[in-house]
């Protein structure tokens, strides 16, 4: 892909806690307006990755690129003015529990917009009426049940009308069907508004039914081991490893 | 206008506007252009209506909206708006004009409907019902109040029947977090305390010449009164606390339903070994307070009142009979006593946020402290009466 369409680029990250190295060696790039999945079984250090992207870990190596421009070894000032425009999905919602679903949508606003309070109060009821919690503006998180928090999470995410859309985990402790009706969502939030969005997820079905592109991190030798479509991967990956992940574990034929 | 010029002379896109015609007499067209962004100020949707209320009765309102340079949120914030003011006039809307990715996020906004009574209505309570619900509320707390010490008791009796459940390991974990690792602040409040007493005592029984009497006055005061108290002041700040946060916090991770799952008591489990620990500890932790406040009265003595350490020493020893002792350790037991059933009961109750956490905090302690005091004055009278 030509180097000026990657919104976002991973150069060479290596992750660690300490001298406990996570992942290494992580080579991606996220295409302007794709959704772009981070899969891999449980502890493989998915969530850790997409902290670096947010901006709550720096990498112990490597860089990582918005537009071109170095996102760590920028100051702190145009940090922040680069986060502001992430919107993000923490995997429990991460809705502030002391405040109304309303007020949840409306900090960001408030703090970065020079709305009135009427103002930010209409324009959070319409995030909320976009994740399909029209009428619930003033309840507190701890009144409503886990998929609608998780939307809520995302009306929150979608504050600030944000250009690039994480998603920690979406349909981790969702039904079957608010997961789908989710990655809808998903899907439609990123046709709409053409934002790019990068969501770690192992769920399968979430995984070939949004994902454009994905890289495959693997807990075992500690780095990725494939990138591309997930569906062309399930099918046509060399590596083993990936497609048992991709094919739920379940026997492939030795040729396709 | 003149804002609207300046944008454009600036080199940015005009601020958002509209006009309005009447292509035909029942419909009204609203052309929309510049940059539809919240942050730049826009129309407001009443002057849609305004348009509509004005000449003929209109049956259609339509968009172009051909004009628009940018848009975010703000616009679609205004188009729900004007879809909601039609829908109330019934008056048909067309959202053919505007640009795709607002129309689908319209259709997005409007396809799941208000939930039928979902919507929070702000009701004035009267002050006779609230007297009345607060009343229930405080019955109901301390009825649960009394449920919870007696659950704590039968949860004792089990213990002395060697049929508790709790892991060893735990209680000992808590007794050194509330017993060893409290030493040290114990240790400098009581022996300021303790500072704090001798040179009151000092000013005042000077003026008679009877310095002496100091040490009658801190050995007395400390052992019967201050020790006990300010161990149980410190244990409900920093063990009261720590049991209704870490309670709380379990609550809120289902781990206390995780143990009543299986069939293991939270009582004996966890609010037991909390207990024992605290009884335990504050009167080992009062004895320790003693000593620290009589060292603090001997400081004052030997170095501002010129009192030698033997006459110090044998004039507290004089004064402060094994009754006094007696009374500050039975004092610290009850403290204990209360702090932890503060600490437990609020923990227990915690609701399931991380402000209910911190409430629980703050109430345990507030609890812990009320009562330690309220507790002191009954001890008061009682001593008295008893003469002891």
């Amino acid at each position: 892909m030509a180097p000026t369409e990657a919104r976002i680029t991973v150069q060479n990250v290596t992750m660690a806690y300490g001298a406990f190295v996570i992942q290494r060696d992580l080579n991606f790039s996220v295409k302007r307006g794709e959704i772009f999945i981070i899969m891999g079984g449980s502890g493989c250090g998915k969530s850790t990755v997409l902290r670096a992207l947010t901006g709550l870990k720096v990498p112990a190596t490597g860089d990582v690129l918005y537009d071109g421009v170095n996102f760590w070894e920028s100051d702190p000032l145009q940090r922040d003015r680069t986060m502001r425009r992430f919107g993000i999905l923490y995997q429990s919602g991460a809705l502030w529990s002391s405040m109304t679903l309303a007020e949840n949508v409306g900090l960001p606003l408030g703090e970065y917009t020079g709305l009135r309070p009427s103002e930010i109060r209409e324009v959070a009821s319409l995030k909320l009426a976009l994740v399909g919690l029209a009428g619930f503006e003033d309840y507190y998180p701890s009144e409503i049940s886990g998929g609608m928090r998780k939307r809520a999470g995302v009306a929150r995410a979608l504050a600030l009308d944000p250009d690039i859309l994480y998603f920690d985990e979406p349909s981790a402790g969702l039904d079957p069907i608010s997961s789908k009706l989710l990655d809808d969502l998903i899907l439609e939030l990123r046709d709409s508004l053409g934002s790019t969005v990068v969501v770690v997820t192992h769920e399968l079905a979430s995984i070939f039914s949004i994902g454009d592109n994905a890289v495959f991190l693997d807990p075992e030798t500690k780095t990725m081991l494939a990138v591309g479509n997930p569906k062309r991967l399930r099918d046509e990956s060399e590596d083993p490893k990936v497609r048992t992940f991709l094919t739920r574990g379940e026997p492939v034929a030795a040729t396709k | 206008m003149r804002k609207a010029l300046d944008a454009a002379a600036d080199g940015r896109a005009a601020q958002g506007q509209m006009s309005f015609s009447r292509p035909t007499d029942d419909t009204l067209l609203v052309r929309l252009s510049g940059s539809w962004k919240m942050q730049e100020g826009l129309p407001s949707a009443t002057e849609v209506l305004k348009q509509v209320e004005s000449g003929p009765r209109v049956q259609r309102v339509a968009f172009d909206g051909q004009g628009i340079t940018a848009w975010d949120s703000g616009l679609v914030t205004f188009l729900v708006k004007v879809l909601f003011q039609n829908s109330q006039k019934q008056i048909e809307t067309d959202q053919a004009g505007l640009p795709e990715g607002v129309r689908r996020l319209l259709a997005l906004a409007t396809a799941v409907p208000e939930r039928e009574g979902a919507a929070r209505k702000t009701k004035r309570i009267s002050l006779l019902a609230r007297i009345g619900t607060d009343t229930i509320a405080a019955v109901r707390a301390a009825k649960e109040m009394l449920i919870f010490l007696g659950e704590a008791v039968v949860a004792f009796l089990m213990l002395l029947r060697g049929k508790a459940r709790f892991r060893r390991s735990d209680l000992m974990l808590i007794i050194q977090e509330c017993g060893a690792n409290a030493l040290g602040i114990v240790a400098l409040i009581t022996f300021l305390v303790g500072l704090i007493l001798a040179f009151m005592g000092a000013i005042q029984l000077r003026q008679f010449g009877a310095q002496i009497y100091v040490a009658d006055l801190v050995g007395i005061g400390m052992t019967r009164e201050m020790a006990a108290l300010m161990a149980g002041i410190i244990m409900a700040g920093r063990t009261g606390a720590a049991f209704a946060a870490q309670l709380g916090t379990m609550q809120v991770n289902e781990e206390i339903d995780a143990l009543k799952t299986l069939g293991i008591s939270p009582m004996e489990f966890l609010v037991l070994p909390r207990m024992l620990a605290l009884v335990l500890m504050m009167p080992l932790l009062t004895l320790y307070g003693d000593l620290l406040g009589i060292l603090g009265g001997v400081v004052v003595g030997t170095g501002i009142l010129n009192l030698s350490l033997t006459e110090y020493l044998i004039e507290t020893q004089k004064a402060v009979h094994l009754s006094s002792f007696a009374v500050g350790l039975v004092k610290s037991v009850v403290f204990g006593v209360l702090v932890a059933v503060a600490g437990c009961l609020r923990g227990m109750q915690c609701g399931r946020s991380a402000q209910a956490v911190g409430e629980a905090a703050t109430s345990a302690v507030v609890m812990a402290i009320v009562s330690i005091i309220a507790a002191d004055g009954i001890f008061a009278v009682i001593t008295d009466a008893l003469g002891v």
